[in-house]
């Protein structure tokens, strides 16, 4: 990847996986009260499959909003990511912008979530080359990622959580990522795939 | 854990033992830095474990960042089925600076295949389907950036450093059976 940043070789900058998963361990961390991270962090549990998609509406550019309502009638996937530039969620975006071709062939729209302003998403959006909408969860900070409980109080940013909604609005699948390790599309392609299959995308 | 859902073939790019102990997969992007840091590592592992090592090698061009991995990509596979696909995989990663079309055509001079078929392939987008395709199973494998490693057809969540590598690879004890078909090497 050409982000003009400096990386190690050996230390995969694109998943962040490694052998102990860290993803695993950075959540196991014990804070200063030796409360695990993980305990302290994770008010909210996150949206199962079967409950109605909480509404939203998003500032997607600082002049346009965008409402979950309005996309329904298509499968709907909202990825939920902790913060633009960081390396992993712009290795994750970049993926997903490559893969909305195919789930332009199921009919649906992706739109990604974070806390940051629209105006941070509107640099991010044009330096990665981005094809979809970033949603911008900034004021009141977070309030659509506490509704979909993937919520962060203590870093105060999203989960990595992923959401597939069916065109009528209920949550069709729902995948809480390990913060430090990029999910990747397979989940996402293998839902929309139960979707279409059930006749329900 | 993530498994490799298109079994490796006869229209992989494959260099060792068909038969060998492990099978590394990776998938790759020729513009990726990280993908360059690893390509003399894997080198490494392959003159370390010899013929227990069956190098298959995918494409994962990240087009959208990576302007030239495509076309990069494509060279690659015109290489390939002109039977030089592994010297082409080698000029573009230790050339990874210089991936322009101009450049890809004096990799073809190189190796003394014919320049203008490139150029129209390129043009013509013959290997765009090869490439989507390989990305495509890429993504359905849980591929989630580069460069990623199947061992024996389950990834690989370790660094790719060399020890590292060698470690997963020597852990890996189960074999998956090569279809019979003819793996092509190139």
């Amino acid at each position: 990847m050409t982000f003009n940043m400096t990386y190690t070789p050996g230390e995969r900058r694109c998943e962040g996986g490694t052998a102990s998963d860290p993803g695993r361990s950075d959540s196991s961390k014990k804070n200063f009260m030796g409360i695990s991270r993980d305990s302290a962090l994770r008010k909210g549990t996150i949206l199962s499959v079967g409950t109605v998609a909480p509404d939203f509406t998003l500032y997607v550019t600082p002049n346009q909003t965008l409402q979950l309502k309005e996309l329904l009638g298509r499968p709907i996937i909202l990825a939920f990511y902790p913060a633009d530039w960081s390396p992993i969620c712009g290795d994750q975006m970049a993926l997903y912008n490559e893969v909305l071709s195919e789930f332009t062939e199921y009919g649906a729209v992706l739109v990604g979530i974070s806390v940051d302003g629209v105006w941070c998403h509107a640099a991010f959006s044009q330096n990665r080359n981005l094809h979809f909408p970033l949603a911008s969860d900034f004021e009141p900070k977070g309030a659509v990622a506490r509704k979909y409980g993937v919520y962060r109080d203590e870093d105060g940013t999203s989960e990595r959580a992923l959401f597939v909604i069916d065109s009528h609005g209920s949550i069709a699948w729902s995948y809480l990522s390990p913060v430090a390790v990029n999910p990747g599309a397979d989940g996402i392609l293998a839902a929309l795939d139960r979707l279409a299959s059930r006749g329900t995308a | 854990m993530s498994k490799l859902s298109i079994a490796v073939n006869s229209h992989d790019h494959v260099q060792g033992n068909p038969d060998a102990l492990w099978t590394l997969v990776e998938y790759g992007d020729y513009e990726c830095p990280h993908c360059g840091a690893a390509y003399p590592i894997v080198k490494r592992l392959q003159e370390h474990l010899g013929d227990k090592l069956l190098l298959v090698f995918r494409n994962f061009p990240l087009r959208e960042v990576h302007s030239h991995a495509e076309h990069a990509a494509e060279a690659a596979e015109f290489a390939g089925e002109n039977g030089r696909f592994w010297q082409m995989h080698d000029l573009l990663f230790e050339n990874q600076q210089s991936l322009e079309d101009e450049f890809l055509l004096r990799f073809a001079d190189e190796l003394v295949l014919p320049r203008d078929k490139l150029s129209q392939s390129l043009r013509h987008g013959t290997y765009r389907d090869r490439v989507a395709s390989d990305f495509r199973g890429g993504v359905r494998s849980g591929v989630n950036g580069t460069p990623t490693f199947f061992i024996n057809g389950r990834r690989y969540e370790g660094s790719y450093q060399f020890d590292d590598l060698l470690i997963g690879i020597e852990r890996s004890s189960v074999t998956v059976p090569l279809k019979g078909d003819g793996i092509r090497m190139t």
